[in-house]
């Protein structure tokens, strides 16, 4: 049974729902990751799991015990919040107390836990400073001091480090992912990068209008996409339509244009019926040729570096735009080039039904 | 957050007893100016309408207040310009000293005014030995009398609204606009002013809106001159008391049309606050004659603006009946200053101001801050409704207000909700909350408003119940907003006139009333000690108000 369940969520406003049925389940210490463009809903589950929001209907369940109607005094789940809200007119060791003081710790082992959870965020001596007076990234260890100061049994996290300078993100991030993991508290994190919720996330689930369109490990997500939503979301990636002429040895044969592929099938995935289809296609599955037979006539309009190789993108002759790994300087802006499935493209070229998105 | 059941309770609690408290008695005017003895009646009405007096009377309040607004902006745009823009020698001071004329009480400046250039007053008898005058250079009397009180007292609207937006203006915006080819006149007309736009309409309908309402002056200096809030006083003196009612609606149906004539140009609280970019420097005066004449003037007209606070200083030391036809008052006493202290009778109307300021400030604070977290914070149903009461009373002259209360609880009728207070203890309380509360509740507003819904948040899943919140995060957050509401009610309930003449009773007497009969009794040096009080005791509520509004 799992720690803390999430079971057929729905929240209605004015009618429309923002969350529409959405049910996870996380076991003991795991990390989730709940990723979705803006008005996807996330942020909203997030809030219905710390209680701010009840439910039109379904339950939360934590440790088998159903608190979709505790209030969140009451619910013992830690939340750090996307501005902090740290209490301005109380100093650091004063807001990390603020929890404590809640569970009626005080005198001695008010000041041990205090240290300890300053000292778990790598901020001891920083216990008499004023809010005002501290970085971005100090007001975000103390939020998870904070949070965690009281020993919650889940820990929340809205959009942890969007505040945050770029340069910054990525150390936070790791910092975050390894405290979290020594604490082996069970999290939940809301996010709208990829990026964020890879690292950050055992599981990703992906969210879009209110309801879950995958969960899973981020190299499945990007592996085997449930859809084109999830496909286009997670990663890199150009949709292209196609038309699935049929099923041939070891995979499908589909015409782009007036070009035709063999493609090897992805195993998880059915084969699709012939006809019309939407291809999405990472950049890394493809190759730039010759212009040729099997070859999708297309010129270069732009190229992006990106270390030791270089992002570029075509132009097809049906108007697509297409993004394909290649070289550095395989070929300049302007010229004329053929695309090409590369020879191991089978886990980076996926079918959908057309227009699923 | 969650719209709970109790907060809905308590919501629908406070807009019943606003809607007693600030709609009821106006309706309760609006029925006694149609019903006679007799039933329904269009008697009074046609009384109001046959009388060219009282057409008079509305026609001198609406002019004095246009020309109050010309007056006040003609004085006060031109100096915000002049302290924001110029670095001026002891600029500090004297834009500190310009905001004078708000701790003088309406009563209190119409006093020191009189004691100034009134028939005796020491600028009137100066001209008149200067210029070897057989009769005082002019008479302190009329529109003319008012128009200077007014212009004095409220051009500081004006300069505090047009200094903040001024400081409010981001340095890049001239930066941008020089880079873009524009000389100084067209980046002050294209640029400057339509930033100044809201800072102006706002500071016009404050001045508009206090003019229209104002009492003293016209009631001091009047003389023949007719406006409408003296004319309902004495009308209602008269025993016309239905004509009152009357004119009453009158007053209202100007003040109301003219608001909704200039709605939309409400200042704003937070007008200057939360934009990026730093103040345009203050620009050095260059030419050394221009610094030293600028200064000259400026300081000079700071001279002009305290006048009025030393002269009640300096009457305040006069022994009575010993100034008669000297320049100056030739003996000088700390007797009207231990009398206030020492004789009861003297005493009572300076303990009675404290405690009725207090109790009607502490109750305005309980009613702004519940009504702007159940409205703000709980987000409960009717809560627009709340606010909107609670600033109601700001559109309708203070005059009016007294009256309504004094109509609503001049009988016994529980049951209509109606209970005699006229007379006692509590109906000047009564009245000093209802004025007050426009004013608390948009300094209290605009802090509920600022302060992060997410640390309530916070403090909820940091096992903080609703009173622990309240206690240990929002009030002591919300102290600077508390404060500056509070210590605006406080002011103006301490230096109240305007209610206190048609509400008070002889045991609840404020000092206001005590000033005027004072001044009865050619008692100058008692009434000028009065005044040096509240004067005093203004300021400090303001500076209290103001250090702890911005330290925290």
């Amino acid at each position: 049974m799992s720690f803390l369940a999430l079971d057929g969520l729905v929240k209605r406003y004015d009618g429309t729902a923002a969350v529409d049925g959405v049910s996870l389940a996380l076991e003991r210490g795991e990390m989730l990751a709940l990723l979705g463009p803006s008005g996807s809903g996330k942020t909203t589950t997030l809030r219905l799991l710390a209680g701010f929001e009840i439910p039109d209907a379904g339950r939360v369940v934590v440790d088998g015990e159903d608190v979709t109607r505790t209030e969140p005094v009451a619910r013992r789940f830690g939340m750090v919040f996307q501005h902090y809200a740290l209490f301005p007119h109380l100093d650091v060791s004063e807001n990390v107390a603020f929890g404590l003081e809640s569970l009626g710790v005080r005198g001695e082992e008010l000041g041990r836990r205090v240290a300890q959870a300053l000292a778990l965020v790598d901020l001891a001596g920083y216990e008499r400073r004023r809010i005002a007076q501290l970085s971005g990234g100090q007001q975000q260890r103390v939020a998870l001091a904070r949070a965690l100061a009281p020993e919650p049994r889940v820990l929340l996290l809205d959009e942890p480090l969007s505040n945050l300078d770029p340069t910054l993100r990525e150390r936070t991030r790791r910092e975050i992912r390894d405290l979290i993991r020594r604490v082996g508290i069970t999290t939940v994190l809301v996010t709208h990068e990829q990026d964020e919720a890879f690292e950050l996330g055992d599981r990703v689930a992906v969210l879009r209008q209110g309801r879950l369109e995958q969960v899973g490990a981020p190299d499945d997500l990007y592996a085997s996409p449930a859809n084109l939503f999830v496909g286009g979301f997670v990663g890199r990636g150009s949709t292209l339509p196609v038309t699935v002429l049929g099923t041939v040895e070891r995979g499908v044969r589909v015409r782009i244009d007036e070009v035709e592929w063999d493609l090897e099938r992805a195993s998880a995935q059915p084969a699709p019926p012939p006809g019309p289809a939407t291809m999405l296609v990472r950049p890394e599955a493809l190759r730039l040729a010759q212009a040729g037979p099997g070859a999708l006539p297309a010129t270069v309009t732009g190229r992006r570096f990106v270390g030791p190789s270089a992002l570029f993108t075509v132009l097809a002759e049906s108007g697509s735009l297409i993004e394909v790994v290649a070289p550095p300087r395989a070929v300049k802006i302007g010229e004329r080039v053929g695309v090409m499935p590369s020879r191991r493209a089978g886990g980076g070229i996926h079918l959908f039904p057309p227009e699923s998105r | 957050m969650i719209r709970s059941r109790r907060s809905q309770i308590i919501g629908a609690t406070l807009l019943l007893l606003l809607v007693w408290l600030v709609v009821y008695p106006l309706v309760l005017v609006l029925i006694e100016g149609v019903r006679g003895p007799e039933g329904w009646t269009l008697e009074y009405v046609r009384l109001f309408l046959d009388r060219p007096t009282e057409w008079q009377a509305l026609w001198g309040s609406l002019w004095t207040s246009l020309a109050s607004v010309v007056l006040a902006a003609v004085i006060g745009v031109p100096l915000a310009f002049l302290f924001s823009r110029y670095d001026l020698p002891g600029g500090r001071i004297l834009s500190a000293l310009v905001a004078l004329p708000a701790v003088l009480p309406p009563l209190v400046g119409v006093i020191a005014f009189m004691f100034l250039y009134g028939e005796t007053g020491f600028v009137s008898l100066l001209v008149q030995r200067l210029l070897r005058l057989q009769e005082p250079p002019w008479r302190l009397q009329g529109a003319g009398a008012i128009l200077l009180v007014h212009a004095y007292s409220m051009y500081v609207y004006f300069y505090l609204l047009v200094s903040a937006a001024l400081a409010g203006l981001d340095a890049s915006l001239f930066e941008a606009a020089a880079s873009l080819g524009a000389g100084r006149w067209r980046t002050l007309r294209r640029v400057v002013l339509p930033h100044l736009y809201p800072a102006l309409g706002g500071a016009a309908l404050l001045t508009f809106m206090t003019s229209l309402a104002s009492f003293s002056a016209p009631y001091i200096f009047g003389g023949g001159f007719r406006v409408m809030t003296t004319q309902i006083v004495a009308t209602r003196l008269n025993g016309e008391n239905a004509l009152a009612m009357v004119e009453t609606v009158s007053l209202t149906g100007l003040a109301l049309t003219a608001l909704w004539l200039l709605r939309g140009s409400q200042p704003s609280s937070n007008a200057a606050g939360g934009r990026k970019g730093t103040a345009p420097e203050r620009l050095p005066v260059s030419s050394r004659p221009l610094r030293l004449v600028l200064a000259a003037l400026a300081w000079s007209l700071a001279g002009v603006l305290l006048l009025p606070h030393l002269t009640l200083l300096l009457v305040s030391f006069v022994p009575l009946g010993t100034w008669t036809t000297e320049p100056l008052p030739p003996e000088y006493t700390l007797r009207n200053y231990l009398t206030l202290v020492q004789d009861p009778v003297r005493a009572r109307p300076l303990v009675n101001s404290l405690w009725l300021a207090t109790v009607a400030t502490v109750a305005a604070v309980a009613l702004a801050l519940l009504g702007a977290i159940v409205s703000v914070r709980r987000r409960i149903r009717g809560g627009r409704l709340i606010e909107g009461l609670l600033a109601l009373p700001w559109a309708v002259p203070g005059t009016v207000f007294a009256i309504a209360l004094a109509t609503a609880f001049s009988v016994n009728a529980p049951h209509a909700g109606r209970f005699l207070l006229v007379g006692t203890l509590w109906i000047l309380p009564l009245a000093y909350l209802v004025r007050n509360l426009p004013i608390t509740s948009r300094a209290i507003l605009a802090g509920v408003r600022a302060l992060d819904p997410s640390l309530d948040e916070a403090a909820a899943t940091l096992g903080a119940r609703r009173w622990r919140t309240l206690r240990r995060i929002t009030l002591p957050l919300l102290r600077p907003a508390l404060l500056a509401g509070a210590s605006l009610a406080f002011v103006t309930a301490f230096g109240d006139f305007v209610t206190s003449i048609i509400l008070y009773t002889y045991d609840t007497r404020p000092i206001s009333m005590e000033i005027l009969s004072s001044l009865r009794q050619s008692d100058v040096g008692v009434a000028a000690a009065y005044g040096v009080v509240l004067m005093l005791v203004s300021g400090a509520v303001f500076a209290l108000g103001a250090e702890r509004g911005s330290a925290g």
